[in-house]
């Protein structure tokens, strides 16, 4: 059997269960890192935080190196007195609602989530096809528990009792759309669905994915607020997606280590609204003038390329259930009292004159827990003139959103 | 005359890294020692994996989990249409591995080569009504072109088949290998992987334990009455009435046909069958890797029964296949299922075996 750390034993057991990936090379986790038998890789591995923390469950090390990390690393935690998780295994105890989970990125997301060691229950709701969805994800062997529900009637039964929404529900662009092309069939669905969390889950963690993600979370905000539940700390439009292919970008172009690149994305979600902070990145590296605009051009047209590239079968469906499992991951851990966990997501922001904008966020257990403003400080001039060149477009895309409401009023 | 012998058999000593003997009787037995066997000093820690049919209902979730996989160092995604939009999707990814997409039957050799596991989900899926041995045409002839092109392009993969029915293209396989001389039964595996994880699912939910502690063997095959879940060897070991064990041994081998029913023509198992093949390819990758005991229930080419090819528990290592687990203390129900299963396995193999000698 692999030797791995104490955390947990599976002495000789020939479960399949307990096939475990060594995540030592990958332990730039945060500060909670939770050792399931049963999933593979926890996307809290895969991304880098502030902490430092040798939670190991690596099979290439012996077990007395494991013993000593782990020691070193709950001193560590108990200095600042942290919660050390790494001898305990997390209690699934979270409802996770998937809010078009027959579609191009439900269904992968869905798997994703099934996967996760901290959801007891999944509910996956649609107009069609969920039932086989439900089906097809039930007989796999973890935790969570799956019910589908489909159509309108019972979309409020789909929410009783759950702790995070993902609404991926809409349609996606084709080759010559922007995203904004999308709205008006979106913003419909993101207000019909918004209403039902409103009646059934109101303190909820709701993420919007469904595009345009500019538009519709103002949207989603204002049927909140019409129906008086509005919390601005649980509202999250989801733009992982963006620091995943920024990171992705940066470590091929500067050949780096994927798992030590972490790249701050603020701003919106939809073409130049995009703004990475290149030279805000972790590691520092530094950049050329020509790298810096190859760089951002082309993070923020990877989602056409995606598009043109699968030539009208859709847009980017993999990824985007991969960086939208792991902000539903991130969440949860908030959920669950993990101090370390931030994000980057479209929130409503003061931090600069825009109604909505996305930064780096501390999440916690009631949601946001403060915007991390010092990334958009000490701009260079290159993303001093993107960030006001993005305000006009991203202040142009909520007021559409919020118009939208104006003549669609909300439903009682 | 002695002096020049001499000489002679230093420069012989020192020039022998130039020309290494071949023929080395020691080297026989270990034959992981060989050069070609050793992997390079400082070179990636990662594998080479395959997937053919990566733009499928089961290949595009299941290339998405590869991609993931820390084990894995260069991903190629094979398809006959849309693999520039899968690949360029799973690009973005911010994992260590790096992904090729090829299209078409003329890149087949460009993505098979080199590679250390090829999975294969390629094929058309079941609708209401219809058997996996239905599909058989089809995906034969699919399972023969893709064998052939690994034979010639990768053939110390190891090969983990997906497409139904495995029963039948398990067989059609080897003999494409043997064909092509290239046939090593230790490297070739079907994977039955989902029955396990279906199995696991089911007694958990009936005895309300946490599916992920429960492991029951299932052996024989991959289809219908083949598939024979050892209920009396669960760890941990549980006992089953009468009633719960034909329930259980039903569902489990219905498993897929619920699936099928359930998505009413729009396909069979993707997600969980994307989910039971990773773990599967995760075993393999990390036997090829030198871990000890890693143990599986696969369909491979076997000794245990009079039949050629049995599905049951098997170690896995850097050879693939290093040995096949007997299949244990069967009770009474499970030895009336073992002969039913027997029956119709022989079947299908003759039918894949037939496929191909015809």
């Amino acid at each position: 059997m692999a030797a791995t750390s104490a955390t947990t034993l599976s002495i000789g057991s020939n479960t399949s269960a307990s096939i475990k990936v060594g995540l030592l090379s990958q332990s730039k986790a945060s500060g909670v890192k939770f050792t399931s038998k049963n999933y593979p890789w926890s996307f809290s591995a895969l991304k880098v935080t502030n902490s430092v923390s040798c939670e190991s469950e690596s099979s290439f090390l012996s077990s007395e190196s494991c013993a000593a990390l782990k020691r070193s690393y709950i001193t560590k935690a108990r200095k600042h007195n942290l919660r050390s998780y790494s001898y305990v295994q997390p209690q699934a105890s979270y409802k996770v609602a998937i809010l078009g989970a027959a579609g191009g990125i439900g269904q992968p997301l869905a798997l994703l989530i099934k996967m996760s060691p901290l959801v007891s229950e999944l509910n996956l709701y649609d107009m069609v096809n969920v039932k086989g969805v439900a089906a097809d994800l039930s007989h796999c062997n973890t935790l969570s528990k799956v019910s589908d529900f489909t159509g309108t009637s019972q979309l409020a039964d789909s929410l009783k009792g759950v702790n995070v929404v993902v609404i991926p529900a809409g349609v996606p662009r084709k080759p010559g759309m922007t995203r904004d092309d999308l709205f008006n069939i979106n913003a419909n669905i993101v207000k019909t669905l918004v209403e039902a969390v409103a009646d059934n889950c109101p303190d909820a963690f709701i993420h919007i994915i469904s595009n345009p993600v500019n538009s519709t979370v103002p949207i989603a905000a204002e049927v909140l607020k019409q129906k008086g539940v509005y919390d601005p700390k649980k509202l999250f439009g989801v733009t992982t997606l963006d620091v995943v292919r920024a990171n992705t970008f940066v470590a091929q172009k500067k050949n780096l280590k994927l798992i030590d690149v972490d790249v701050p994305v603020v701003g919106g979600h939809a073409g130049i609204t995009i703004l990475p902070l290149l030279t805000k990145t972790k590691p520092s590296v530094s950049f050329t003038d020509e790298e810096v605009q190859e760089l951002t051009v082309r993070i923020q047209n990877a989602g056409t390329e995606v598009v043109e590239a699968k030539a009208g079968a859709g847009s980017a469906t993999l990824s985007m259930a991969y960086a939208a499992a792991r902000f539903v991951e991130s969440s949860l851990r908030a959920l669950d009292g993990d101090s370390d966990v931030y994000e980057c997501c479209y929130v409503q922001s003061d931090l600069n004159d825009l109604p909505f904008f996305a930064s780096r966020v501390k999440l916690g257990k009631n949601g946001v827990e403060a915007l991390i403003s010092s990334d958009l400080q000490g701009l260079t001039e290159y993303e001093q003139k993107a960030l006001e060149a993005l305000k006009p477009e991203l202040q142009a895309s909520i007021e559409k959103g919020l118009a939208f409401l104006q003549k669609q009023p909300v439903s009682a | 005359m002695q002096a020049s012998a001499d000489v002679n058999q230093r420069i012989a000593r020192i020039s022998a890294h130039i020309n290494p003997p071949t023929d080395n009787l020691q080297m026989e037995g270990s034959s992981n020692l060989k050069r070609e066997n050793c992997r390079a000093k400082g070179g990636s820690p990662g594998f080479k994996v395959a997937i053919l049919g990566a733009a499928g209902g089961i290949g595009q979730p299941l290339a998405m989990l590869m991609k993931m996989n820390p084990l894995v160092s260069v991903l190629h995604l094979y398809d006959v249409v849309n693999t520039p939009g899968v690949t360029a999707d799973i690009s973005h990814m911010d994992t260590g591995a790096v992904v090729r997409g090829f299209l078409g039957q003329q890149q087949l050799g460009d993505a098979l080569t080199g590679m250390d596991l090829v999975i294969i989900p390629a094929g058309v899926p079941r609708k209401p009504g219809m058997t996996r041995d239905d599909l058989f045409n089809i995906n034969a002839g699919i399972v023969r072109t893709l064998c052939e092109g690994i034979s010639k392009c990768c053939p110390k993969a190891i090969v983990n088949l997906i497409s139904n029915p495995v029963n039948s293209t398990v067989p059609i396989a080897a003999e494409v290998f043997k064909n092509a001389n290239t046939y090593d039964p230790r490297l070739l595996l079907g994977v039955t992987m989902l029955d396990v994880v279906r199995a696991n699912t089911f007694v958990a939910e009936v005895l309300g334990l946490d599916p992920r502690d429960v492991d029951v063997p299932v052996v024989g095959g991959h289809a219908g009455v083949t598939i024979l879940p050892l209920l009396s060897q669960v760890k941990p070991p549980c006992s089953f009435t009468q009633e719960e064990t034909e329930y259980l041994t039903s569902r489990i081998q219905n498993g897929g046909t619920e699936v099928v029913e359930a998505k009413a023509g729009a396909g069979s198992a993707t997600l969980s069958m994307a989910y039971a093949a990773v773990k599967f390819a995760d075993a393999c990758l990390h036997a090829l890797r030198g871990d000890a005991g890693v143990v599986q229930c696969a369909f491979v080419s076997s000794q245990v029964t009079e039949l050629p090819f049995f599905a049951s528990r098997v170690r896995l290592g850097r050879n693939g296949v290093e040995e096949i687990y007997p299949l244990g203390p069967l009770n009474e129900y499970e030895r009336v299922g073992l002969e039913k299963a027997k029956k119709e396995l022989a079947g299908s193999i003759e039918k894949g075996v037939s496929f191909i000698r015809k």
